[in-house]
């Protein structure tokens, strides 16, 4: 209970942030963990959250702390919620992990009028370097976990991400980008970013 | 059955207009409660009974002597907790605790029997909304229910929706399906075809039609497990002999196998508490229950004026009597319509009884929804 956005995860105050401003809008926040950007979004924000999560042990810290969370997955539940159902979609960390990250995307901006989406940039510098200079695939900081296994089976760079949602047809509107948990700026984060965050819309 | 007498009864003023268009009058309703109603009336949980429960949730049965139902759930301090809330739980229309069904009189001193009008679930929902306009409740802080006590909570949100700010609704359904109406017809059938049935006008003969009755729990009981659950408590396990012989076939018909003993000793237990018609009656509500059915053919639709209640459903993975699949449907409906929902499916080996028995994830989703 009162998770306040200053005490979220970095990815996750950002989302926050951005929509700090809009009380009584809409959001669904998908692999939405044990709800705290969710809490969050209700107790600072006045946001109508609702959220998605595959693990039953985190459905039930969700609805322990009076949220309302249906457990699924991400990549067929999706199809069950009506269009524009949503202000805001949200995708914090999960893009990598999807079985088809280019049919989530085209779902996140059918179900909301808009989306966020967080991810690991596979192309930070370290990666790069791990796998360069070591042959083998990065076990980095911010992909901690070994090739056989890791949950994230499709890996993404800032540059491939930009692809993909031109390829969707969705617009680019506002972006993020972090390395050390910390923020920032634009320039050369395909090299520099350890995380993205970006604002989606039609 | 033996005679008791429940401790609160409600009559209601109006006569109820049921879904088969027959009219019930002198109609009346025996609940229990638990804990304080609050000065505004704000504090009220409608727990709904499943399809054999009744209105001792959380007291002493008065014919078994055996303690409430839902006992571990409902109490001070407990998940649903009745320091802080008051709940009421009263016995559904057609049933044999003390609310009018068919051993009731008929009107002209006789018990209806089989002159009982057929009943569904949202008549007997029409029986609790009756009881809660009695106790001045207009609006429940939860209304919940397992089994057939959540199809009553699903009904009570989607024809009153303005009656419940909560709907808690564990291993349930929104409508029966072909093998759960097959499960029924078994026990409807077994109850029928015992001599001592009679076309259900028994109650003076002072023989029940008891061996019918016992068939049909063991046939019920048998969906209410798993086959994990069986084999663990029973597996291939022989019964010791009346004579003291251990471990050994009959080459007979006695109960040689410890599941056939255990089925044998529900069954009969069953019906020192139970009336068969009131099993015909219910279990007929339970087999028309279609709750997209009574709004248009899209469950969405029951759901059309729910936005403003808060809906958490629970499934069992082991529960093959209404599965998780089930649930599912009813949590799509409602992202249909917008109305906030939670949904968990939970682990636990015991098939459809596992919302009766402990269950630590359950009791925390409970109580968070409750308080959320």
């Amino acid at each position: 209970m009162g998770e306040t956005a200053a005490s979220l995860r970095f990815d996750l105050a950002v989302i926050a942030n951005a929509i700090a401003d809009r009380p009584g809008l809409r959001a669904l926040d998908i692999g939405c963990g044990d709800g705290a950007l969710m809490a969050a979004l209700r107790d600072d924000c006045g946001v109508d959250a609702r959220g998605i999560e595959i693990d039953s042990g985190l459905v039930e810290r969700c609805v322990a702390r009076g949220l309302s969370v249906v457990q699924g997955d991400a990549n067929t539940d999706l199809a069950e919620y009506p269009d524009k159902a949503f202000d805001y979609t949200i995708l914090s960390q999960t893009l990598q992990t999807a079985t088809r990250p280019d049919l989530i995307l085209g779902e996140l901006l059918r179900v909301g009028e808009r989306a966020f989406v967080s991810f690991p940039n596979f192309a930070h510098w370290r990666t790069r370097a791990a796998l360069m200079f070591g042959g083998r695939m990065p076990v980095t900081r911010a992909l901690p976990v070994n090739w056989y296994a890791t949950p994230n089976i499709h890996h993404v760079t800032i540059e491939d991400f930009r692809d993909l949602a031109n390829e969707v047809g969705a617009r680019i509107g506002r972006s993020w980008f972090f390395a050390d948990e910390r923020p920032i700026s634009s320039a050369g984060a395909n090299w520099r970013a350890e995380f993205a965050v970006f604002e989606l819309s039609h | 059955m033996a005679e008791f007498s429940p401790s609160n009864l409600c009559n209601l003023p109006e006569p109820l207009v049921l879904d088969s268009g027959q009219v019930l009058s002198d109609v009346r309703i025996a609940y229990e409660t638990y804990g304080e109603l609050a000065p505004d009336k704000s504090n009220a949980i409608l727990i709904c009974h499943a399809l054999t429960g009744d209105q001792y949730v959380a007291s002493e049965h008065p014919l078994t002597g055996k303690p409430g139902w839902w006992e571990r759930m409902v109490g001070p301090g407990k998940p649903i907790d009745t320091a802080r809330h008051y709940v009421i739980c009263a016995n559904v229309i057609g049933s044999c605790m003390g609310s009018t069904g068919p051993a009731s009189d008929g009107g002209d001193g006789k018990p209806y029997a089989m002159r009982f009008p057929v009943i569904t679930i949202r008549d007997m929902v029409r029986g609790l909304i009756g009881l809660l306009d009695q106790l001045g409740i207009e609006r429940l802080h939860a209304v919940v229910g397992g089994s057939m006590g959540g199809m009553q909570a699903l009904s009570l949100a989607a024809n009153w929706p303005d009656r419940a700010s909560r709907v808690l609704v564990i291993a349930s359904t929104a409508r029966h399906s072909a093998q759960n109406i097959a499960f029924h017809e078994v026990g409807r059938q077994a109850i029928m075809a015992d001599p001592a049935w009679g076309d259900g006008d028994y109650y003076a003969r002072g023989e029940t039609p008891a061996n019918g009755l016992a068939v049909a729990r063991m046939a019920a009981h048998i969906t209410y497990l798993s086959e994990e659950g069986l084999t663990a408590k029973f597996g291939r396990r022989l019964q010791d002999r009346p004579d003291g012989t251990k471990g050994a076939i009959s080459f007979g018909f006695d109960a040689d196998f410890q599941v056939e003993s255990y089925l044998r000793y529900q069954g009969s237990g069953f019906t020192r508490r139970f009336d068969a018609n009131s099993y015909l009656y219910i279990t007929r509500a339970m087999d028309y229950f279609d709750l997209a059915q009574e709004h248009g053919g899209k469950l969405a639709n029951a759901f059309r004026e729910s936005r403003d209640t808060r809906f958490c459903l629970v499934s069992f993975d082991t529960d093959w009597l209404y599965p998780t699949a089930e649930s599912r449907h009813i949590v799509h409906a409602l992202n249909a319509t917008g109305s906030p929902v939670s949904f968990v499916e939970l682990s636990a080996p015991n098939g459809h009884d596992s919302f009766l028995l402990p269950h630590r994830q359950l009791d925390s989703i409970v109580q968070g929804f409750l308080d959320g």
